[in-house]
């Protein structure tokens, strides 16, 4: 089998291999898989591989001809359903569990003729910012393996930045897309509420969440866009694009206005990324942008916000496991102790720990002051944003204060972690669109700028995005993954 | 991050446990007491904003629910129905006795 060099190999690039012959479907699943027996046992980024399944399902794409994406490999995160593939959602509780269908978005994928590699670890159940929270152990960050990919599409990110897969799907409750995206130097799009289906996503907070592409760039995002975006039956949340996803073109950005909220930048972020950040400022005005000031003051109440109404939908949602149905089962001599068995022994800490805030939140005497007054404030960060669209085409934040941590270093500090959102929770909680593209290494490590948009202007985030992507002109290639060894 | 002082003591702890139906032993009560006043402490500090008379938004969607047509279609069989369960029967979910 001739070698292929897949790394840093775009989908895009491979997928124009596949149809002028340059390679097989095979040829490339087998050059991804050789590097994930290679590199995924530091990295942990894989929670299920099964190659013969892999390459099976490359030569039906041979056969067929590697017509448009056909034929592209692609990885999956844990929280999406694969019929006949085990999904974890990164939980014991879900070990062993074998799904009776694709969700929406794989069957779109496998629809285009994309392969997949396997499922990727993640935070359990989304629940976190580092995918130190699966039950299956953490993830590795490639660009340095001391410190976290992020999460809670942690695996997703890594697999992608170190050459494992051409690109993933992930999803964004909170940042779970954006966040790794940008610890792991790639491109990641937060699409627009009910855009794209959430049909067999196992649901932490339906509200909040959309499944979107992690990619290497901004071109790759658009086109995987265009595979997993559109309404669906199976989701009545799910009311699909108002317009085509447009291939972006890097151009100059003459006549753009972009909206910058220097309140939410004054404390809590790292000076090398605020430095970053400020270097992406004067490459837009170089492009030909303006820069207008704008204030979101809610939008620092939004981590608060969040942290009722997410919790609140995740212990409703995970009320169904329950022993009885699927999953794991702790015996006990009655219903009641047999549930209360189950899911003690099957969740972990931070699970538990949102279970509890979301119960807390919504109980009698307390509904009102907290769940109620969060959905108060989350309207407020809706208005902040369409005031704010009102004046200018996008809005710029960096993804994160800070780039990827050291592994275990938030693990006591429930709070800390949740910080690490705060630029990324008020954009699910107004339902708009974001995308997350590289915005040059820190110290050795990526960081990200946010491009933040109203409802359903993917299209223009996207060609904003191709030009900083241009001007930047980031190397998405983990120096230790140049040489080959990880 | 400003934070208001919440009670939360171990009864109340394993009060909203049981409402939860999550088993937690003495060591993770005392924990996520400890863990849950600091975290609601941070989110009580939306509680004092004035803002009684903002409609709640529980739901960032303008539009109205995507609609199908109401017809049947396949579901599952009752042998994929039972496929996962920790304990199934030929048809149906075995549990335990509800009172003790």
């Amino acid at each position: 089998m001739a070698a292929v060099d897949v790394i840093g190999l775009t989908a895009e690039r491979a997928a124009a291999m596949l149809r002028a012959g340059e390679c097989s479907s095979e040829e490339l699943a087998g050059a991804y898989l050789e590097r994930i027996e290679v590199f995924d046992p530091a990295l942990h980024a894989f929670l299920h591989v099964d190659p013969e399944h892999t390459l099976a399902a490359a030569r039906v794409q041979d056969q067929s001809g590697n017509v448009g994406l056909a034929g592209v490999p692609i990885a999956y995160k844990d929280l999406l359903s694969t019929k006949g593939v085990p999904t974890t959602a990164g939980s014991k509780i879900l070990e062993g569990f074998i799904p009776l269908e694709d969700a929406d978005v794989v069957a779109r994928g496998n629809a285009a003729g994309l392969v997949s590699l396997g499922k990727t670890n993640l935070d359990e159940f989304a629940m976190g910012s580092s995918t130190e929270h699966s039950a299956y152990g953490p993830t590795r960050n490639p660009w340095d393996q001391t410190r976290v990919p992020g999460g809670s599409s942690g695996g997703s990110a890594a697999v992608v930045a170190a050459g494992l897969a051409p690109w993933s799907l992930g999803t964004d409750t909170g940042g779970s897309i954006r966040q790794p995206a940008a610890f792991c130097g790639l491109v990641g799009l937060m699409p627009t509420y009910g855009t794209v289906s959430r049909f067999g996503v196992v649901a932490f907070a339906c509200s909040l969440e959309q499944v979107g592409p992690m990619t290497l760039t901004v071109r790759d995002c658009a086109l995987l866009q265009q595979v997993i975006a559109g309404g669906s039956e199976r989701d009545a949340t799910c009311v699909g694009l108002r317009e085509p996803i447009v291939l972006p073109e890097p151009g100059r950005l003459d006549g753009v206005r972009f909206g910058v909220p220097w309140a939410e930048l004054e404390d809590g972020v790292d000076p090398g990324i605020r430095e970053r950040f400020d270097a992406s400022l004067k490459l837009a005005t170089e492009l030909g942008a303006e820069l207008v000031d704008v204030e979101l003051p809610y939008a620092r109440h939004g981590l608060a916000a969040y942290y009722v109404i997410a919790p609140a939908e995740a212990s409703a949602n995970l009320s169904r496991f329950d022993g009885v149905r699927y999953g794991l089962r702790v015996d006990g001599p009655d219903l009641r102790s047999m549930v209360e068995a189950t899911r003690s022994a099957g969740f972990g800490p931070e699970v538990k720990r949102r279970i509890m805030i979301g119960t807390y939140a919504l109980s009698a005497g307390y509904h009102d002051a907290y769940y109620v007054q969060a959905q108060r404030v989350r309207t407020l960060i809706r208005r902040d944003f369409d005031a704010a669209f009102g004046g200018v085409d996008a809005i710029l934040l960096p993804t994160a204060p800070t780039t990827a941590f050291p592994i275990g270093s938030r693990m006591d500090d429930p709070l800390a972690m949740y910080a690490n959102d705060i630029f990324t929770l008020p954009v699910n909680l107004a339902g708009i669109p974001a995308l997350s593209i590289p915005n040059g290494l820190v110290e050795g490590l990526p960081s990200g700028l946010q491009i933040i948009g109203a409802a359903h202007t993917e299209n223009t985030l996207l060609r904003f995005g191709a030009a900083f992507e241009q001007a930047i002109g980031f190397d998405s290639v983990p120096p230790a993954l140049r040489g080959g060894a990880a | 991050m400003s934070a208001e002082r919440i009670e939360l003591g171990p009864d109340e702890v394993r009060h909203v446990a049981a409402l939860a139906r999550l088993g937690l032993d003495d060591a993770e009560v005392a924990q996520l007491a400890g863990e849950l006043q600091s975290i609601l402490g941070h989110v009580a500090t939306i509680s004092a904003l004035p803002i009684a008379d903002v409609p709640p938004t529980a739901h960032s969607l303008d539009v109205a629910g995507a609609l199908r047509e109401d017809v049947a279609k396949p579901g599952v069989t009752r042998e994929q129905a039972l496929a996962n369960a920790p304990d199934p029967t030929v048809d149906g979910f075995r549990v335990p006795p509800i009172g003790a």
